[in-house]
């Protein structure tokens, strides 16, 4: 009996160290240390508090939403600069069209995406048919981006607060499709938004883990010639990939626009650097070919838990940028330590 | 260019070298002279480029001496051999390209003052350099703005530079054009004159002959002869560097051949720096195996890549497969008419390392295997078992990364990859190039299996018993031409090592 325990013992810790060596493993090494974190300082009791993961999840949301999508461009080998200018041109456009131009809430939302589509659409062209270096075509999306959000918007935020032609402020009342966005359900534990990230995060999974799109995205990551010449249609499913990045951003920009209760030309900004930090945390390559959208939920658990926990202690946000900064270190050391 | 001139500069004695238990050359006396053209010959393989990265530093662990001028040396790093005097120009290039013409030729010993680089007195040494040579360069042009011969130019003016005794070159001709191989000529005699000892490894007959004042021949690692040019005619050169007995260690089994399969008329196929084939005629029948012959830089590969669809070509040829006309301008159509291609380096551009045996196998045939595009588990894993088990893959698991594979292993899931379409045509660029010899031996059952099916396979391979035992006919190709198409029985070794040094034999 004692024989057959022992081995039990064993092969549970042979499973143990496979899953701790394999990517996902790694990955939850450093959300677990988050954890530990949050359990040593828990803020009085706070972190065991329901709340206070619902409250993790909703912050994340945004950017999850964004990871996502960088996390599908980062596996062909490249990177997305403009996320959080698209997200900016996004909400500002969901909110002149919901709040000024009174617009029904589905038609505004498919607008929405499709501009977001269409930004992400044109990066994809320059990189896959250009040949444009990712950086450089998503670094002139990013600024390209922010200008677009600025000019439609005069710069100015885009409230409930309107002033007509003849100089008079008036209040609108605000659209029901931002009460609903930001509405929880199953009394009151689940937010939208998460739902809505929840979702985004479902649906690429299921294109990378059982569509052919998905398989043509690594075996371009991993090799671009050799997918080239096994007939991959390279320049499509790159194309694709920041078409659906773009598509991302506009989501996110409606459930930030629906949250802040107001477009702003402004917002977004350095959520990119976020969002590439949660899918490197989560441990995919950023020279491509290796990854996975699982790892990216872990990557985003891990930051968004790290925020709201630096948060609930009370650090400032100085303190909050520089322990958040040794933890992306970290993280990826421990990935690449563990892969050789 | 003296009284020295009866004494070598560079003589190397009983050189022997191994690699782990791998013997690559034996028991090897080379000697140059100075103002000699000292032409090293032999086939792929043969040994020549081992022995020359032994003189200039690259390998330090050799049998045998090396003395210059009467005194052993033992150069550590090809730096130490460059201060020495012992200089290399490449095949590839070890230019910068994004520096101009003067830091490249002063690259690692710049024209100083004070630790600062003396632009001024750079440019004039890099100026008269380039005068003295009769270059029409400016000395301020970017490198990656010169065409390739004129880079290759540059490379030998940055040798000379360095005032060598000895250079050495390793087929400098194959990436220039007939006018630069004329300027690098005059450098050549140019050189000569100054007593500068030149070690010319080429594959081109016409050039040995034009260069020569002596040849060295080895075969297989061992030292075959060396002889004064003029008293070494063609037929026995080429007699020297084949030699052996070829014997029939592969089987291939009685042909096959049915009707026609594929036939390519007038394809060229080029790029932006040069024309790689020129206006190609070929005919290929079901159940038969086309070897293609040629020396490095022939334009082989480049051929099998054009009929593929992965290169440029000119619009004015025409594919026929089973007697219709198609048109393949991509990868993918080609795939689509089952005509399939092997690469010629499986790491680079055959396989993705960093994914799974099944992903791999299943990367060609992904439409086939999908359902509107949604992938089918079941379908991929029965697939790759069944390639598996024709190919005899050994692996743990097909979720294993085929980067983790031997070379023989990973030769095959490359070619499984390709058995997965079901292809009529098979384009193998060296498909047995780095794996053992048990390996070797099945891809060539293999062989035969399959054109016992009727499928036509197009062969490239630089090992000649390899490419005379399994065709059935051979093309022999030169600088992007067919220069000869010999028949299974008139193939040999010696007629195709003359037609692919550029000897005409075709009958039109």
């Amino acid at each position: 009996m004692t024989d057959s325990t022992q081995t039990s013992a064993l092969m549970k810790e042979g499973r143990f160290v496979r899953f701790l060596s394999s990517s996902a493993g790694r990955a939850t090494i450093a959300f677990v240390l988050v954890m530990l974190l949050g359990l040593i300082f828990n803020a009085d009791g706070a972190f065991f508090k329901l709340g206070m993961h619902r409250d993790a999840l909703r912050q994340a949301s945004v950017f999850g939403i964004l990871a996502v999508g960088m996390t599908v461009v980062i596996i062909t080998g490249g990177i997305d600069l403009s996320v959080g200018s698209i997200l900016a041109v996004s909400a500002v456009l969901f909110s002149i069209l919901t709040l000024h131009l009174d617009w029904p809430a589905w038609i505004s939302i498919l607008s929405c995406i499709i501009v977001g589509a269409g930004l992400g659409a044109i990066s994809g062209t320059l990189i896959a048919v250009t040949k444009l270096q990712p950086f450089i075509a998503t670094l002139a999306m990013m600024t390209f981006g922010r200008g677009v959000a600025k000019y439609i918007t005069g710069g100015q935020k885009i409230s409930t607060y309107l002033t007509n032609s003849d100089g008079e402020v008036i209040i609108k009342e605000l659209p029901r499709i931002f009460k609903v966005i930001d509405s929880r359900i199953m009394g009151g534990n689940i937010a939208i938004v998460s739902i809505i990230f929840l979702f985004c995060l479902l649906i690429t999974w299921l294109f990378l883990a059982k569509h052919k799109w998905g398989r043509e995205l690594f075996s371009i990551g991993g090799n671009e010639e050799s997918a080239r010449l096994s007939g991959v249609p390279v320049k499509w499913t790159k194309f694709l990939a920041y078409t659906v990045s773009g598509i991302m951003c506009a989501i996110a920009g409606i459930a930030q626009a629906a949250q802040e209760t107001q477009g702003d030309p402004e917002a977004g900004g350095g959520y990119e650097l976020t969002a590439i930090a949660m899918v490197v945390i989560g441990g995919t390559n950023m020279a491509g070919g290796r990854g996975g959208m699982g790892l990216t939920l872990i990557g985003i658990l891990t930051i968004g838990y790290l925020e709201k926990i630096l948060s609930i202690n009370a650090v400032p946000e100085s303190g909050r940028l520089l322990i958040t900064g040794v933890i992306i270190v970290l993280a990826v050391l421990t990935q690449r330590k563990n892969r050789n | 260019m003296n009284s020295d001139l009866s004494t070598p500069v560079i003589a190397m004695r009983g050189i022997g070298k191994k690699f782990g238990r791998v013997r690559v050359l034996e028991n090897i006396d080379f000697e140059i002279f100075p103002g000699e053209v000292h032409i090293l010959a032999g086939e792929n393989g043969a040994g020549k480029s081992t022995l020359m990265k032994i003189l200039s530093g690259v390998y330090t662990s050799y049998e045998g001496t090396i003395s210059m001028n009467g005194k052993i040396i033992a150069p550590a790093t090809p730096l130490e051999a460059n201060h020495m005097g012992i200089s290399v120009i490449h095949q590839e290039l070890s230019l910068i390209p994004s520096m101009n013409v003067r830091d490249n030729l002063f690259l690692g010993r710049p024209v100083t003052s004070l630790g600062f680089v003396h632009d001024r007195e750079q440019k004039k040494k890099a100026l008269s350099v380039l005068n003295d040579l009769g270059l029409d360069v400016s000395a301020d042009a970017l490198i990656e703005d010169l065409s390739i011969s004129m880079q290759q130019l540059i490379e030998i003016a940055k040798a000379i530079s360095i005032n060598a005794k000895v250079i050495i070159m390793d087929e400098p001709s194959s990436s220039l054009n007939s006018k630069d191989v004329e300027i690098l000529f005059s450098l050549i005699e140019k050189l000569k004159k100054q007593g500068c000892g030149i070690v010319y490894i080429s594959h081109r007959m016409e050039e040995i002959k034009r260069l020569a004042n002596r040849i060295t021949v080895l075969r297989d690692g061992k030292f075959v002869g060396t002889s004064l040019a003029e008293k070494l005619p063609t037929p026995k050169l080429i007699n020297w560097m084949v030699g052996r007995e070829m014997t029939n260690m592969f089987p291939r089994y009685e042909m096959n051949r049915g009707k026609e399969k594929l036939r390519i008329e007038n394809l060229t196929v080029s790029d932006n720096e040069k024309t790689h084939v020129k206006g190609i005629n070929l005919t290929v029948n079901s159940g038969e195996i086309l070897g293609i012959a040629g020396l490095q830089g022939c334009g082989a590969s480049e051929l099998l890549m054009g009929i593929f669809g992965a290169y440029n070509r000119k619009t004015a040829d025409h594919i026929y497969l089973n007697g219709k006309e198609i048109s393949i301008k991509k990868p993918s159509d080609a795939i689509k008419k089952n005509i399939a291609l092997l690469t010629n380096d499986r790491k680079a551009t055959g396989l993705v390392l960093s994914m799974s045996i099944i992903a791999n196998i299943c990367m060609s045939g992904l439409v086939e295997l999908s359902q509107w595009g949604w992938r089918s588990i079941f379908g991929e894993i029965s697939a790759t078992e069944k390639q598996a088990e024709a190919l005899q893959i050994h692996a743990s698991s097909y979720e294993m990364e085929v980067g983790m594979l031997s070379g023989g292993n990973q030769q095959k899931v490359a070619i499984a990859k390709w058995m997965q379409i079901s292809p009529e045509v098979l384009l193998l660029d060296e498909p047995t190039r780095g794996i053992d010899i048990g390996a070797k031996h099945e891809i060539y059952q293999l062989m035969n299996e399959w054109t016992k099916q009727g499928i036509s396979i197009v062969l490239i391979t630089s090992e000649m018993p390899e490419l005379l035992a399994m065709s059935d006919r051979v093309i022999v190709m030169h600088r992007g031409s067919l220069t000869a198409e010999f028949t299974r029985e008139e193939a040999d070794a010696e007629n195709i090592l003359a037609a692919a040094m550029g000897k005409e034999t075709i009958r039109r």
